[in-house]
């Protein structure tokens, strides 16, 4: 789990250019860390290359929240 | 060379003008892929001349109307080159009729080609162009999705529809360094007009101001420009190549 929400953090961090102090599981990607739709995309793009799967469209659009990507990832792991 | 280890892919570039596409990007310096439905001999004659350039060129057969063709399609290009930079959406077909004799199945096929397709295909290719932060798109509609055109109503809704749909990606897609241009051709010598009986054609040149039909290299050259540096500040157009057609 831990290594998960590192690893999720990382690319938040740098995709995104915050302070990893504002990366928490509540945090909304497009209320708290300014990110917009399209930001959203390319992290989830991301994170399909960093854990090696697929993330399909309709699952893509659920996931709002950094707890709703670390979430998804350990289901699929 | 202006285009010089770029990696493109066309779609429809075993005949008319993608083909000459495919050739005059070649010219300057690029690698492609030629993607085709149904005529691979000719895709194949395609490839060969851009390989005789020095070039590399795959052949890649994809209905551009079908998701997973075009998936596989992109995958494969990008596999060959190693990334994307330029997609140009060609691949076209026509079936004509008044709008009262127009069969159904008229209308699907062409919005699926000539729309549908579009967005198949650029929607595979903008993830490896965002990552990229680069990229280029350039969409062949035609001037009778400007100016619409009588026994067309299928060509004419799927042509405007490819402007439309440019302007929408080139807003999306502007913040990752990738522009979306749109060529619209007048009337242009190839199969697809070759099969126009006589009378169609010289009334035709009568609306045409610079007064000949277009070759398939004044689109050619067109796309080059769209595609190359020197077009770096242009995105979400539709460029008019007809002549004077419309003004
Ligand atoms: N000629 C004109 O006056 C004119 C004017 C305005 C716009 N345009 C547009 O310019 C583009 C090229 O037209 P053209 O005159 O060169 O036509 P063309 O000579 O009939 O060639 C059409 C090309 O599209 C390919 N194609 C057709 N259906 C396809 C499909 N489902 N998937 C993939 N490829 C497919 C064909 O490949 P296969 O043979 O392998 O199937 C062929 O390479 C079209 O979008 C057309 O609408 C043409």
């Amino acid at each position: 789990m831990a290594d998960v929400l590192e690893r999720v953090t990382k690319i938040i961090v740098d995709r995104l250019g915050v302070e990893e102090s504002q990366v928490n599981l509540e945090a909304s990607f497009k209320d708290d860390l300014g990110a917009d739709s399209l930001d959203v995309v390319e992290l989830v793009m991301e994170l399909e290359d960093e854990f090696s799967m697929e993330i399909s469209d309709d699952d893509a659009e659920k996931i709002g929240t950094v707890g709703d990507a670390v979430n998804y990832i350990n289901g699929k792991m | 060379m202006k285009l010089h280890g770029k990696a493109v892919l066309v779609t429809g570039a075993s005949r008319g003008i993608g083909r000459e596409i495919a050739l005059e990007l070649a010219r300057e310096g690029a690698d492609i892929a030629v993607n085709y439905s149904g005529s691979e001999q000719r895709a194949i004659e395609t490839a060969e001349e851009i390989k005789r350039m020095g070039r590399q060129a795959i052949v890649v057969k994809a209905d551009v109307s079908d998701a997973s063709d075009v998936e596989k399609m992109v995958k494969d290009t990008i596999q060959a080159f190693g990334k994307l930079d330029i997609l140009v959406n060609n691949a076209g077909i026509t079936r004509d009729n008044l709008l009262m004799r127009m069969k159904e199945s008229d209308w699907d096929d062409v919005m699926n080609i000539n729309l549908k397709g579009v967005f198949l295909c650029t929607k595979a290719v903008t993830r490896q162009m965002m990552k990229q932060r680069s990229g280029r798109i350039i969409n062949i509609s035609s001037i009778v999705g400007v100016m619409g055109n009588a026994g067309q109503a299928n060509y004419v809704a799927a042509k405007a529809g490819v402007i439309g749909l440019t302007k929408t990606a080139a807003k999306e897609l502007a913040s990752r360094g990738i522009t979306v241009n749109a060529i619209a051709p007048g009337f242009i010598t190839t199969d697809m007009t070759d099969k126009l009986p006589d009378e169609v054609k010289e009334g035709m040149l009568k609306t045409i101001p610079l007064a000949r039909l277009g070759e398939p290299s004044d689109i050619a050259k067109t796309v080059l420009f769209l595609a190359s540096e020197d077009s770096r500040y242009i995105t979400g157009q539709t460029l008019h190549v007809d002549g004077g057609m419309v003004m």
